[in-house]
């Protein structure tokens, strides 16, 4: 436990991070780009590239990789159920109303 | 300060006497569980617009996909500049972390620097953008915006304006505030009158018929904040303080992670 995050922190590790991050940001350019799948499959694919970038954000920069295990698990669970619960609200009906004939 | 002054995992605190210090449940300083808290509400705020926006992307055939080569070069600019502020505020978190103030400062500032290129870069774009005729119904619209290919999007897909300049505005408000909360963090009541003539100078500077002449009245809204703030609790803003602070910045970058391939990389045109 600590105060500070003062583990023991290479700063090495967040310039590597960084890397990271300016590339999966230049794949996903490159993706929309070429327009290398359709609009259905870009979607998932640029949406699991933000995932990872957001996880090595908050795993690195927030310094939740470091955080207790009750921290990680009650902050991680609660906000992605909040999602998951939306995601029930919205898309069902986003989908059924394509099928309405409203074009 | 108290939290730093609290020793930790005392022998037997857990059936210490009464008043006796208890360790915090989530290991951490009340602080920095504060700002979680804070940024685990904010991410559903965030979430909501995205899910609305996803909503009518889906339901919405043909989506308009109008933005060019230029708006995605600034978009990925942008991007960049977020990314290398986060890497700049971790700088910033570890100077103060071993009690260097100067390059606590100096990496602040750099941050701010970052933050604010991406404000005046995505403020370009939305100027751009309006002149060229993507435009919000109700709201005044320049000569230039009349006709072209993003007023006739503007007319015949209203959700297209509304989702992007809801969804960005938002963002923009939130890298704004974040500017402003690492200004005070790096130098306290002398800010002040740097955001003073930061305000006077963009309003006095942006034509009257931009948006952003009336948009520039945040950093007023900002300055009165910041000064009851530290006429309140004038104090000297300490490691733990920094940490906390850099959780807030790196949230707003988090979130435009999502906003970018959303908002702007399934809206190209590949001409």
């Amino acid at each position: 436990m600590h105060d500070v995050a003062t583990h023991d922190d290479s700063k090495g590790q967040y310039f590597w991070v960084w890397g990271a991050l300016l590339v999966l940001t230049a794949i996903e350019v490159v993706l929309a780009y070429k327009q290398v799948f359709q609009a259905a499959r870009m979607l998932e694919i640029l949406l699991i590239l933000s995932i990872i970038k957001s996880a090595l954000i908050i795993g690195y920069f927030m310094h939740m990789k470091f955080e207790t295990a009750i921290m990680r698990w009650m902050i991680t669970i609660s906000v992605v159920a909040c999602f998951i619960i939306m995601y029930f609200f919205f898309f069902p009906d986003a989908g059924r109303i394509t099928t309405l004939g409203v074009k | 300060m108290a939290e730093a002054t609290v020793v930790h995992d005392l022998p037997g605190s857990a059936h210490a006497a009464p008043g006796a210090y208890e360790a915090p449940f989530f290991g951490a300083y009340s602080k920095k569980v504060g700002m979680w808290l804070f940024l685990a509400s904010d991410s559903l705020t965030f979430g909501a617009l995205l899910f609305a926006f996803s909503y009518n992307r889906i339901y919405t055939t043909p989506w308009p996909t109008p933005f060019h080569t230029a708006s995605i070069s600034n978009a990925t600019i942008m991007t960049a500049c977020l990314l290398s502020s986060s890497l700049t505020m971790v700088l910033g978190v570890f100077a103060a972390q071993r009690g260097d103030r100067a390059w606590t400062r100096n990496w602040l500032l750099a941050t701010m620097v970052f933050g604010t290129a991406f404000i005046v870069l995505h403020g370009m774009e939305w100027t751009k953008l309006i002149g060229e005729g993507l435009t919000l119904p109700g709201f005044p619209k320049p000569a230039s915006a009349a006709s072209g290919e993003l007023a006739d999007i503007s007319k015949a897909v209203p959700q297209f304006p509304a989702t992007f300049f809801g969804l960005t505005a938002m963002h923009m408000l939130h890298v704004t505030i974040g500017v402003i909360y690492l200004g005070v963090v790096a130098l306290r009541k002398w800010f002040l009158p740097i955001l003073g003539v930061l305000w006077l100078v963009g309003f006095l500077m942006i034509p009257s018929d931009n948006v952003f002449h009336y948009g520039i009245h945040a950093l007023l809204i900002g300055l009165v904040l910041a000064a009851i703030i530290l006429f309140l609790k004038p104090k000297d803003y300490d490691a733990h303080d920094v940490e906390v602070s850099g959780l807030y910045w790196h949230f707003v970058d988090l979130v435009w992670m999502f906003i970018f391939p959303l908002v702007y990389l399934m809206s190209t045109k590949i001409s």
